[in-house]
């Protein structure tokens, strides 16, 4: 089963398409990272899959082929928005109460049982916590609706180190215990490897790489050597982004690999932050998925 | 009791297998001591379940631990354990043999540290490599 699944998917507001083309199939149970440049359309394509918005081209269906935005599918999502949108005035109570009313799945029990654990008191005021304790308020209220999809924009923007670490402990300890999907985007590279296991790279409205995050280690890697031999080492090598400095120069490559590299030239194992860096900087180059982002990268590995 | 170094660029799943695979080396985790439970990891490294899933099985299927449903993960043969002794002379041979080679020849810690890191990489790739190699040679002859 798809966690998510789109054809074709574009979004145009007036004339700037914010997504466009973007065909992906990401499945069932696995954590996934979605980066890119602000204005990327990250939020756009979040937007479209808990049914925020309409899409101007194509489909989108989330959990094995429900309509994205359907009573079915939004039975089944939990969204957490940007800047964890709350109503600052009411008691944490209130807050549990009102989402109470407003969801037919949803367990005030479970939800007060959490807060419980996380020490944020049901009669503070929301306005009154700190911005650690709303975003896990905000996340309480999502996962007491026993979602089988969740979806967070940006849930680490605006954390300190220790609340990002809280936050993300409860995420995983939901994935532990109920297997849900989880889609997220984030700016902060360098903890995504210890979360996410699939990755989803948009760039100008573009999908620009997606696949397994195992898969995407095993498939690149960074050669440094001496920079006069820099074009000879390239030769035949897909590469994805060439940095020089004086006489030395690296370059991140995707395999095929080759194995008769000119002397001096080193190839390591390239971070995932390097790749997702790499990318970024070169909006051009792009892994794009196989069909339907299913294809198996088993014939990349034997030719490394 | 297991914890991460983000910018060892060693992967996640690995730090763990070798973490418990050096607790079981040095006899702190013996036959039938009891892996944390994953939900216990998760929640205290905020790391993804299928990596200490993955870590788990790795363990499981080189036969060092055994997963029992519902129960946990236990640590089912202990490799053999390095005797005391012989860790004792190991260090006793480094502590007055290169170590001390090095300091008279100048080496700050940091330069020690860079050297041995590099050897000790570069000769365990060397025998990544060799593996690698008999696993394609195998697989050819099949």
């Amino acid at each position: 089963m798809n966690a998510i699944e789109t054809r074709n998917l574009g979004k145009r507001y007036r004339d700037t398409w914010a997504l466009q083309d973007c065909t992906l199939a990401i499945p069932a149970g696995h954590i996934v990272a979605l980066v890119g440049p602000n204005g990327a359309g990250k939020t756009t394509l979040l937007h479209c899959a808990v049914g925020l918005c309409i899409p101007t081209t194509g489909t989108i269906s989330i959990l094995g082929g429900i309509v994205a935005g359907s009573q079915d599918a939004l039975d089944q999502v939990g969204f957490v928005a940007q800047d964890s949108p709350l109503h600052k005035h009411l008691t944490v109570a209130s807050m549990v109460e009102i989402t109470q009313n407003l969801n037919e799945r949803f367990s005030s029990a479970q939800a007060k049982e959490r807060l419980k654990s996380l020490d944020i008191p049901l009669r503070r005021k929301v306005g009154k916590l700190s911005g650690g304790q709303q975003a896990q308020l905000a996340l309480t209220l999502s996962l007491a609706r026993s979602p089988s999809l969740l979806v967070l924009d940006e849930p680490l923007a605006r954390l300190d180190p220790l609340a990002r670490h809280a936050f993300m402990a409860v995420v995983m300890s939901a994935v532990a215990e109920t297997n849900i999907s989880v889609l997220f985007s984030s700016h902060v590279i360098s903890e995504l490897e210890r979360v996410a296991d699939y990755l989803i790279l948009l760039n100008g409205g573009q999908l620009q790489v997606a696949g397994v995050i195992d898969d995407i280690m095993a498939t690149h890697k960074v050669l440094t050597g001496p920079a006069h031999d820099l074009d000879r080492a390239g030769q035949g090598l897909t590469v994805i982004e060439t940095q020089q400095a004086g006489r030395h120069a690296q370059m991140i490559i995707r395999s095929p690999m080759r194995t008769d590299l000119p002397d001096g030239w080193e190839a390591s194992q390239a971070s995932l932050e390097e790749l997702v860096l790499a990318y970024l900087r070169e909006p051009s180059a792009s892994r794009l998925p196989g069909p339907l982002g299913l294809v198996s990268h088993h014939a990349d590995e034997v030719a490394l | 009791m297991l914890r991460l170094d983000s910018k060892s660029g060693v992967p996640t799943y690995l730090q763990i297998v070798q973490q418990v695979e050096h607790a079981m080396r040095l006899g702190y985790l013996i036959e039938g001591d009891q892996l944390p439970r994953v939900k216990d990891v998760v929640a205290s490294l905020s790391i993804n379940p299928n990596t200490v899933l993955k870590a788990y099985r790795d363990l499981e299927q080189k036969g060092f631990v055994v997963a029992l449903p519902g129960q946990g993960t236990f640590i089912k043969v202990s490799p053999e354990s390095l005797e005391l002794s012989v860790l004792e002379s190991l260090r006793a041979s480094l502590t007055n043999g290169w170590l001390r080679e090095a300091r008279e020849a100048g080496l700050a810690v940091q330069d020690i540290n860079a050297l041995f890191s590099t050897v000790l990489q570069e000769s365990e790739q060397g025998s990544d490599e060799t593996n690698v190699s008999r696993k394609k040679s195998g697989g050819s002859a099949a």
